[in-house]
């Protein structure tokens, strides 16, 4: 059981940290790409191919590429950090693309810098759509990041490895319900986020 | 004091608006009458800069437009489409402080401002100031987007058709209310956008009718029924 619990611990810390590094990049690429088309049509693409990539191609990519890659958590968390992106870079751009042309002039006419115009009125307005970007990037990373076992990455999926090894049904299932758990969770409560915002924003 | 010369906007090959020259005083309240595409708000446009001249020249106080910092511009310069156009995630009182803020006044001084606007468009503070933009009729909403754009004294007051898309009885109402709000305000230049007769007549004293992007007419309101060109006569009649 503290084999369980240490590994779920592994897995949505690897999820979490990646998470948040996809955040952190992804909001201001997508609201780049918002602002000049075509350096972020190019953006977006680049992140639309990496999506492409199966993922335990990806991890094979990652282990021989020095200091981001190789084995264990840090190339896992690279990888997921890949996938989250492009979800969150394009809920960020279709977020700010549905802003009211509307409230964007009123809010350019009363005086706002670019910068107030963002900050103020432009990602508060989108904060919904990003963060079912976010939902949509976590749940993707925490599947994503059983498979990260195979290369040392740690959490649920090394369950699930060792019992595909030693055709283990239980153990297999001792790693994947959990998962599946946690994927489920995650969607729920990042679902409840979006609401709450979305009725902040006043859309219901 | 706003002034054009040789104002001219092309778009797409076709002038928008064709050499406007003219000058409006400051405290003048002035209508620009036209049928749509005659270019009134193309006029209106260029003023606050959310239109630049495509050749010509447009001053504000003396300067050119193009050589103002804008967002200071233009919070001295009220505007009012004809969509609300509200900030759907902020509250009535925080979207009619919006410039107050961006000014950085004193938080009692925008809430003193904000209540004694707000009692004159008949949307007490202490009843409506919490409410979010989608609990409002589109009366009320176009009431809070007018006391957004009067609060801070502006200069200029500009506004795009904001009573077209009200019907006919609330639209009589807000003209009167909008009209005693900006009566006591000597020194704020209003530039008013309708293609109402009635409306024109009602809020300005002066009368500008574009047509095909030139100005066609210019006169003092109570002059404009009995004005010979034929588009007023047509205006007048319709």
């Amino acid at each position: 059981m503290s084999d369980l619990a240490r590994l779920t611990g592994e897995h949505l810390l690897i999820v979490t940290i990646a998470v948040a590094i996809a955040i952190a990049a992804g909001v201001p690429l997508g609201t780049f790409a918002h602002r000049r088309r075509r350096l972020g049509g190019l953006a977006l693409r680049i992140t639309d191919v990496v999506q492409t990539i199966p993922s335990p191609a990806m991890f094979g990519f990652l282990i021989p590429l020095p200091f981001l890659g190789g084995i264990g958590p840090r190339p896992a968390i690279v990888a997921l950090v890949l996938y989250s992106l492009l979800p969150i870079v394009r809920s960020t751009l279709v977020g700010l693309e549905r802003v009211d042309p509307h409230v964007r002039e009123a809010a350019t006419a009363m005086g706002m810098t670019d910068r107030q115009l963002l900050w103020n009125i432009e990602l508060p307005l989108a904060t919904p759509a990003i963060v079912a970007g976010i939902r949509i990037a976590t749940v993707t990373a925490i599947g994503v990041a059983t498979i990260a076992a195979a290369i040392g990455g740690g959490g649920l999926g090394t369950l699930i490895f060792r019992g595909v090894a030693m055709v283990d049904t239980k153990l297999i299932l001792q790693g994947a319900v959990p998962a599946a758990l946690l994927a489920i969770a995650a969607d729920a409560v990042l679902t409840q986020v979006e609401h709450y915002f979305a009725k902040r924003r006043g859309e219901s | 004091m706003i002034e054009y010369r040789n104002v001219s906007v092309i778009r797409g090959g076709n002038a928008i608006l064709d050499r406007v020259s003219l000058r409006i005083e400051r405290g003048e309240r002035v209508a620009f009458l036209g049928r749509s595409g005659a270019g009134k708000t193309t006029a209106l446009r260029v003023i606050n800069g959310l239109l630049a001249p495509s050749a010509g020249e447009i001053a504000v106080d003396g300067a050119p437009v193009a050589t103002h910092e804008l967002p200071q511009l233009r919070r001295r310069i009220g505007y009012v489409m004809q969509q609300p156009a509200l900030f759907p995630h902020r509250t009535v009182f925080d979207n009619v402080a919006t410039v107050p803020r961006l000014l950085e006044w004193p938080a009692e001084k925008t809430r003193a401002e904000a209540e004694r606007l707000l009692a004159q468009l008949d949307l007490p503070l202490a009843t409506f100031g919490a409410r979010f933009p989608r609990m409002l009729s589109g009366g009320q909403q176009q009431r809070v987007a007018i006391a957004r754009a009067l609060i801070a004294a502006p200069e200029i007051v500009l506004c795009d058709e904001p009573f077209s898309a009200l019907d006919p009885i609330i639209r009589a109402e807000m003209q009167s209310l909008f009209r005693d709000a900006t009566r006591d305000r000597a020194a704020t230049t209003l530039v008013f956008v309708t293609h109402d007769v009635r409306e024109a007549l009602r809020i300005a004293a002066r009368v500008i009718v574009f047509e095909a992007g030139r100005i066609v007419v210019d006169t003092p309101a109570d002059a404009f029924m009995n004005h010979p060109h034929p588009l007023v006569r047509r205006f007048v009649e319709a």
